[in-house]
């Protein structure tokens, strides 16, 4: 299974191109059991969000 | 708007110039129909003039943008979480994105990011560059754009679960 700092550096990059069918695979089953990063993954979508929004501000 | 044209053009009579021009861009054009902020529209033609600047102009960089991977500190050997390093759960975090406490931190949670970082950071997120543009302009590999925005996403991240979400303002 692949480790927390893998998990992160995948989910940044989900945010950038596409990742792989086996990629996100093992990724989804690491959010599945792990708190830590399904709360990481959470975070970096808001930011995007937050981002997005200070756009128009 | 000087510091964040500054930024993102790394020549800081270049970007007088452009502030310069965006706001009298802004001034001359009957445009402006008064809703929205007067900040937020003269910030999109500035935006439009730094986007314009960018493409314009190729530029290869010497400078190296990785540095140490100080993201690390955040795991154990193992690569996992350390305890006083995880994630917590910030709830619905978008409630907050009416509370203007919450655009103060973020706001200086985004100046608090290393300047290579920074730079690469917004061109992606706030200009909107697709990320292999943002490789181009800056001569990085795709490699090197993922770790530096990679670590951009966790140090925001980790500003605001330490100022905003502990600081007990959660809304």
């Amino acid at each position: 299974m692949m480790n927390c700092k893998q998990a992160t550096r995948l989910v940044s990059q989900s945010q950038d191109r596409e990742l792989s069918l086996p990629e996100r695979i093992r990724l989804r089953f690491h959010l599945l059991m792990c708190s830590g990063c399904s709360n990481y993954n959470k975070q970096m979508s808001f930011i995007r969000k937050a981002m997005q929004k200070l756009r128009e501000r | 708007m000087l510091r964040f044209t500054t930024l993102q053009l790394r020549d800081a009579v270049l970007a007088e110039d452009v502030v310069h021009e965006a706001i009298s861009a802004a001034i001359s054009s009957a445009q402006y129909n008064g809703r929205g902020s007067l900040k937020s529209w003269v910030f999109a033609i500035l935006r439009n003039k730094i986007i314009d600047v960018i493409r314009e102009r190729n530029r290869h960089p010497t400078e190296s943008f990785i540095e140490d991977d100080e993201n690390d500190d955040a795991f154990d050997g193992k690569g996992h979480w350390k305890k006083t390093h995880k994630p917590s759960d910030w709830g619905q975090p978008e409630n907050n994105l009416d509370n203007e406490q919450f655009w103060v931190v973020f706001e200086i949670c985004l100046n608090h990011l290393p300047v290579n970082t920074a730079r690469v950071f917004m061109m992606r997120e706030h200009l909107g560059f697709e990320l292999k543009e943002v490789c181009r302009e800056l001569n990085l590999s795709d490699s090197n754009a993922w770790v530096i925005m990679h670590r951009a996403r966790s140090q925001l991240r980790k500003c605001l679960e330490l100022n905003y979400i502990r600081g007990g303002r959660l809304s």
